[in-house]
């Protein structure tokens, strides 16, 4: 089996680990440019077309989410996107907000395309050589990536934090964590869809597009634990979840848990822990 | 100017889900569906478009025939017409062909989806449907801004870093939740979506699957985790207990 990796700053020395548990022949390359989708798929079209790879390995990152797939399809093929084990011919993803894994098996013959996720290979490394492409035409034009006003809230330093999901249900019932977050001396913190309801403000995120933390404790209250809230999490020495759903992935990462309704559980939890600290 | 929307029907958040006998998809039956949030978000977009620019919002879905109950949906929210492309496959490569064909006839401004489905949850039709098209795309957006000819997005980027990028209309968005506030359905909406058009298309033959699911089944089970559950204040109090003599946290 023949393996092109395709590296990126981002994943880089996973994305090796990979490609070498993939395949004895690997091939690594990162592609000489700045990056626009239409510039990288012409580029890594080219490259494959000239090294002729049967499996073409990415990270799964954002920009392996904007342009890898076009590439895939230009061989008729999807990339199988976010895979957290497995090698060829079949590589394991997750579905379902992370409720049920896929074995997804490859069909018929190279090349095929498949993005690891972050943290599921270890890292290695391996020389990687840089691809500059014959014709970089773009009809993208990218500016300067940016951050937004300078965050008011700093998660990163918080020795525990308080983190909330849709199973608040409502902005009204906020009170409830708050509740556990002042009797913990913690930081409350947030799941995407509760700052996307603009319940909490984004700088109080976890998650891929938020804040990545690494707390001593980590409450997540109301998370099922999809897998962009996990990687901004799962640096956290303990994590205790709270959920009515005993099959949420939370409780694949968590090292305590109650399976409960949260409004039924939180409040005794305070007065368990005011007693506790009395 | 025409915007078309790609949405996707998926079983309704916080479905109880079961394995089907064959072990490679989800039990359907006895399931309620709606549609998928990002893309929510996407149709969201494509109705504020229309209110500033004018022009017209087409929903576009790919499914079995349950699936014109989302697209009347989405015309009650107030898109103009539905176009329902009925197949039983959810293979990405299949449906983003159907999507495209289906497309090419209406010639659209600017086509939006959400940015992943949350069932498969590939995240790719968007781009392939750009690809197919021969158009350009750009993915994980969170603002939308039309000028003549062009467009200009923002896109969000890892860690809470965003890009702004400018391309040429007609374009391919696939838009990220949250960017937007979701609007009901107004009872008026209701009754005027029922005289929408909603045109059905049979679906062509797709081009070979390249991958198919093998086996769907539930990840094992975390053995280090201590899950309680029962009584809440029982539950609390053992969780205090292992917090404050286990883990040292309290």
């Amino acid at each position: 089996m023949s393996v092109l990796a395709i590296v990126e700053e981002r994943m880089a020395s996973e994305v090796l680990a990979a490609a070498q548990e993939f395949g004895q022949d690997v091939q690594a390359y990162s592609i000489d440019l700045p990056y626009t989708a239409d510039a990288y798929a012409a580029a890594v079209e080219e490259l494959i077309r000239k090294v002729n790879p049967t499996l073409v390995v990415f990270g799964h990152t954002y920009q392996t989410r904007d342009y890898a797939p076009k590439v895939a399809a230009r061989f008729g093929r999807i990339l199988i996107g976010d895979v957290i084990a497995g090698k060829p011919p079949v590589f394991v993803r997750q579905t379902f907000q992370g409720k049920f894994n896929a074995d997804v098996r490859l069909v018929g013959d190279g090349p095929h395309f498949v993005s690891i996720q972050a943290g599921a290979w270890r890292a290695a490394s391996a020389p990687v050589e840089t691809f500059s492409p014959s014709s970089p035409a773009s009809r993208q034009v990218a500016e300067p990536p940016f951050r937004e006003a300078a965050r008011a809230v700093d998660l990163t330093a918080a020795d525990i934090i308080v983190s909330v999901g849709r199973g608040i249900k409502e902005k009204e019932n906020l009170p409830v964590v708050e509740a556990l977050a002042q009797a913990l001396g913690a930081e409350l913190a947030a799941s995407r869809p509760i700052c996307d309801a603009g319940w909490l403000p984004m700088d109080r995120q976890v998650g891929s597009s938020g804040q990545t933390v690494s707390p001593q404790v980590y409450f997540a209250v109301g998370i099922s634990g999809a897998i962009q809230h996990l990687v901004g999490m799962k640096g956290a020495k303990t994590v205790v979840a709270i959920n009515k759903d005993p099959d949420a992935p939370i409780f694949e990462v968590a090292h305590y848990g109650i399976v409960g309704d949260l409004f039924e559980v939180v409040p005794v939890l305070v007065e368990e822990i005011k007693k506790q600290k009395a | 100017m025409k915007i078309v929307v790609a949405i996707k029907q998926v079983p309704l958040r916080d479905s109880p889900l079961r394995v089907n006998t064959a072990g490679t998809w989800i039990e359907e039956d006895h399931l309620s569906f709606e549609i998928n949030e990002p893309d929510a978000y996407a149709l969201e977009e494509a109705l504020q478009l229309r209110e500033k620019h004018g022009g017209e919002v087409i929903a576009i879905s790919a499914g079995p025939a349950r699936v014109s109950q989302t697209i009347r949906e989405a015309l009650a929210k107030g898109a103009d017409r539905g176009i329902h492309v009925e197949v039983a496959t959810f293979d990405t490569l299949h449906v983003a062909n159907l999507l495209a064909a289906a497309l090419k006839t209406e010639a659209p401004d600017l086509v939006l989806t959400g940015l992943q489905s949350d069932d498969l949850g590939y995240g790719q039709t968007g781009v392939i449907l750009a690809e197919l098209l021969g158009l350009p795309s750009s993915t994980i957006i969170m603002q939308v801004e039309v000028h003549p000819g062009k467009v200009r997005v923002k896109r969000e980027l890892e860690d809470g870093w965003f890009q702004h990028i400018e391309m040429p209309l007609p374009a391919v968005l696939t838009i990220q939740s949250g960017l937007n506030k979701l609007r009901y359905a107004t009872l008026m909406g209701i009754k005027k979506a029922k005289s929408k058009e909603l045109k059905l298309v049979s679906a062509a033959e797709g081009p070979p699957a390249s991958a198919v699911i093998e086996k769907l089944y539930a990840p094992e089970k975390n053995q280090q985790g201590q899950i309680f559950d029962g009584d809440p204040k029982a539950a609390a109090a053992k969780l205090v207990e292992k917090l404050r003599f286990e883990a040292r946290v309290i």
